[in-house]
């Protein structure tokens, strides 16, 4: 960034003993800001931007996965108390990654603004004055030719104009050309730093006004958006729940694939997630609209995104009597890749409340070591294992997950004195307990996990980082060039009516330009070639190859 | 839907491909002690090669450090040099025809595991050194190449080898093909600009401490200040290209997973290796940092590119859980 706006001290180190001067408190200051606006600060604040990023990868983070940090917690309670007090759980929303980004944005604003005034100024103001002696250049060819120093310059302010540099205005009979060209590169600089600036103002924007909610929904089943229907959800410190468009979901049907022919740790990798869901928004006719994982369902301004899946068993209980006393598509939770998944049934219209806790398994299989488990998520062979509690469901009418009894304070259903009820059911099976009970398991239901997302700050993020990207290229694709001329002598000509008239051409590039010496000779090669043939080879072709 | 007469085929290509690489770099080692050895003894009983030491100022008037990078003097010592860019050819060609092959067995682009990651890496990296060196005298070059894309190769082969099959939903987007395209041709030029910023800090250590004249291999190189204008050079074509894979990243995973950014580890690293990166480019533009401490900025830089897919992919957990190697 401001490569000119270094501060050496120069003052002698001691000053108590030595006096001088002393900076008040504007001096210290200004002495802060141009520490914090120099490139070494900025170099230092992203140097330590990518240290502090990477402890987020390492500790699992709340703002990514809470429960992995709650685990990780229990695992280790001591050394989680420490890793909490300097928020490595939540590393980049902590105290101090903020300060190093925050330190790193008040560097690049203080770096912008004085560059984008000098640059502003730069393209207003001629390319400066060409130096007197150009051999000092970096870059520099000479050759003399058979010409006017008139029409020498003449040729000169052509070809340098016909490359499209930006000439100064010369006196008439200058013996001197100066032009500049790639302007864009501190252009496309300047517009890259403001464009990070505007990808983080619209990261900002997002959180603030941006809302997310999660919702299970089962097949055949509808569901209303609006703030008392998620199963969670985060509204952005400046959202208030009204603003969640009301509209009608129904999924109508989810497919599933998972890999039945590869073997190793590609069998049962899925293959294929994808749904059929029926929309109505407020006012509006209902379609049909199918979306998948990579493809999610866009309502209004929110995004619906498939995000998880999973099996809902049908089951049915019914009375001594026949009568029905459930009867639903109950979520269960997969647990791994096989889908093996974990949920209750709960019963309540009976007294007393009865309870069913155990697993589904899309596969069924009988391993000797595990137990039950299923090898293959896919429905090849789906098996409903259970076993039952009776008493009371919601002890002390305490709200609790729907995916989980406390089983604490209930009996286990038994078949005699020591063998609790375990069922093993097919669908359509049923099975029926001691007091005549009979549950049974119809057909099993795909449940969506669908995370529902307003993020006002997504299409200005992407502008901006679309305009970061295309002054990333000028910055680094355009070279900076000031290119000189200069004619010396000439004026008389010699006996042979030669005009001996030296022209030195000179470039001097910004940053590592490999490319400058080719230009220069070039645009010699062609100043000679249009005045004259050259009579003295300064242009040193022979050791050139 | 797999091929697997095709998927085999692909595996003898690749197992071929590293067997010509590992002549290859056998042949460029043998041209850069010949040349080497060629140029000291040159250098010795001339004029010593005048050397710029110290980094710094890539200025100079000198006709004769133009048009060509490589040392100035070297009929005669060529040959393994082009042995060994021919071998390279090859492997290029096997490192595509296996990469295709795959491709075909499994009816989708070749880019839905760790072990394809690599492949299309590898053949990025040789491409590029190839092509490169059909127009600039690369030859000196060929060994810093040839060594890593074979330790990709290698690696790929017994660590992350996965058996040809279709790609996981996640991964069933075009943004799979234009996010990770670009991100392993950006992966593979920084490859290249690692192994050149390592021979650039040898060779200046050696121009440093030799006090301008440099022994042994070394003196096959270019100066110092031509390769350090090189690796700035590649590293300033691949870091745009970085930038894009990470934006290209950010808008797949708004698709796929709901948000554009969520500090997942692969995230998290894809933004350290950006801005360690852009951390280099402004080393290099600080008046008073040695280009030195800004070359190993650049060597950080691609040490967190291993990190990132190694440990990153094998180790950590997070949403980019496709390395398709069973843990």
């Amino acid at each position: 960034m401001s490569e000119q706006q270094r501060i050496e001290p120069t003052y002698p180190k001691n000053r108590a003993t030595i006096g001088g001067p002393r900076l008040g408190p504007v001096g210290w200051a200004r002495w802060a800001w141009r520490q914090l606006t120099s490139m070494r600060t900025a170099l230092a604040l992203l140097l330590l931007l990518a240290v502090a990023a990477i402890p987020g990868s390492i500790f699992p983070q709340r703002g990514v996965d809470p429960a992995r940090v709650r685990s990780y917690m229990q695992d280790r309670p001591e050394l989680s108390r420490w890793l909490d007090r300097f928020s490595l759980f939540d590393v980049y929303s902590s105290p101090w990654f903020a300060s190093i980004y925050l330190l790193l944005m008040i560097s690049l604003v203080g770096c912008i603004i004085p560059r984008l005034r000098a640059h502003l100024k730069a393209m207003q103001a001629p390319p400066p004055r060409t130096p007197s002696r150009l051999s000092r250049m970096p870059v520099h060819r000479e050759a003399v030719v058979d010409a006017d120093p008139s029409a020498v310059i003449a040729a000169a302010r052509a070809e340098l104009g016909r490359r499209r540099y930006r000439l100064r205005q010369e006196p008439e009979g200058a013996v001197v050309v100066a032009s500049e060209k790639g302007y864009l590169k501190e252009t496309g600089n300047l517009v890259f730093h403001v464009a990070l600036l505007g990808v983080i103002v619209s990261v900002a924007a997002g959180s603030l006004f941006g809302w997310r909610g999660e919702i299970i929904i089962k097949e055949g089943e509808a569901w209303t958006a609006g703030a008392g229907t998620f199963d969670t959800l985060n509204l952005g410190p400046l959202v208030d729940e009204d603003d969640i468009p009301a509209f009608t979901l129904r999924l109508d049907q989810l497919d599933v694939e998972f890999e039945s022919e590869a073997t190793g740790a590609q069998f049962g990798a899925p293959r294929r997630f994808s749904g059929v869901a029926t929309v109505q928004e407020q006012g509006q006719e209902a379609t049909s609209e199918e979306f998948a994982v990579n493809a999610p369902l866009a309502v209004g301004t929110t995004s619906m995104y498939l995000l998880g899946n999973g099996y809902a068993p049908i089951v049915t209980v019914r009375d001594a009597d026949d009568e029905v006393l459930f009867s639903d598509a109950v979520t269960f939770l997969p647990q791994d890749n096989t889908y093996s998944s974990e949920g209750v049934i709960k019963v309540t219209g009976r007294d007393p409340g009865l309870g069913f806790v155990g697993g589904f398994l899309p596969t069924f299989s009988a391993d000797p070591e595990i137990g039950m488990t299923s090898s293959f998520p896919g429905l090849a062979d789906p098996t409903l294992v259970l076993t039952a509690f009776e008493g009371d469901l919601f002890p002390e009418g305490r709200a609790q997950s729907v995916f989980s009894i406390e089983t604490d304070e209930m009996d286990q259903v038994m078949l005699d004195e020591d063998t609790p009820i375990s069922m093993l059911l097919r669908p359509q099976d049923t099975y029926e307990l001691p007091d005549g009970t009979v549950i049974e398991f119809e057909d099993v239901v795909r449940w969506g996990g669908m995370l529902v997302r307003h993020d006002p700050g997504r299409m200005p993020a992407l502008i901006f980082a679309g305009l970061a990207l295309l002054g990333l290229v000028l910055m680094l694709g355009v070279r900076r060039r000031r290119v000189f001329v200069r004619v010396a002598g000439g004026d008389g000509a010699t006996e042979q009516g030669e005009r001996h008239t030296g022209v030195s051409v000179a470039g001097l590039p910004k940053g590592t330009d490999p490319g400058l010496e080719d230009l220069v000779e070039q645009v010699l090669a062609h100043i000679v070639s249009t005045v004259d043939t050259p009579r003295a080879a300064g242009a040193r072709d022979e050791d050139e190859r | 839907m797999t091929d697997p007469t095709l998927a085999q085929a692909s595996d003898f290509a690749i197992w071929g491909a590293i067997v010509v690489l590992a002549l290859a770099m056998l042949a460029f080692s043998v041209h850069l002690a010949v040349t080497g050895a060629r140029t000291e003894r040159k250098a010795g009983s001339s004029l010593p090669e005048p050397v710029m030491a110290g980094a710094g100022a890539a200025r100079t008037n000198d006709p004769a450090d133009r048009s060509t990078d490589g040392p100035t003097e070297r009929p005669a010592t060529r040959g393994w040099g082009v042995i060994g860019l021919q071998l390279t050819w090859l492997a290029t060609f096997a490192v595509i025809a296996g990469t295709t092959l795959r491709a075909l067995s499994v009816n989708r682009a070749p880019l839905g595991n760790m072990y394809e990651f690599a492949l299309v890496t590898a053949g990025f990296a040789l491409l590029v050194y190839s092509v490169w060196s059909l127009r600039k005298d690369r030859l000196w070059l060929g060994a810093f190449v040839v060594v890593p894309v074979l330790a990709i190769l290698g690696a790929a082969k017994i660590w992350w080898y996965t058996e040809a099959s279709q790609l996981m939903p996640a991964l069933d987007n075009i943004w799979l093909i234009i996010h990770v395209t670009i991100a392993t041709l950006s992966i593979a030029l920084f490859t290249i600009g690692a192994a050149l910023a390592i021979a650039y800090l040898w060779r200046d250590r050696a121009e440093t401490k030799g006090e301008g004249t440099v022994r042994g291999w070394l003196a096959a190189l270019p100066s110092s200040v031509k390769l350090e204008r090189i690796t700035y050079g590649l590293h300033v074509f691949a870091f745009p290209l970085w930038t894009f894979a990470l934006i290209s990243g950010a808008i797949w995973a708004e698709q796929a997973w709901g948000r554009y950014w969520g500090w997942d580890p692969k995230e998290t690293w894809t933004f350290v290796i950006w801005v360690v990166y852009a951390a280099y480019l402004h080393a290099r533009a600080t008046s008073g940092l040695t280009t030195r401490k800004a070359t190993w900025v650049a060597v950080a830089g691609f040490g967190c590119i291993i990190i990132n897919y190694t440990v990153v992919n094998l180790l950590m957990t997070g949403l980019h859980s496709y390395s398709g190697v069973a843990t």
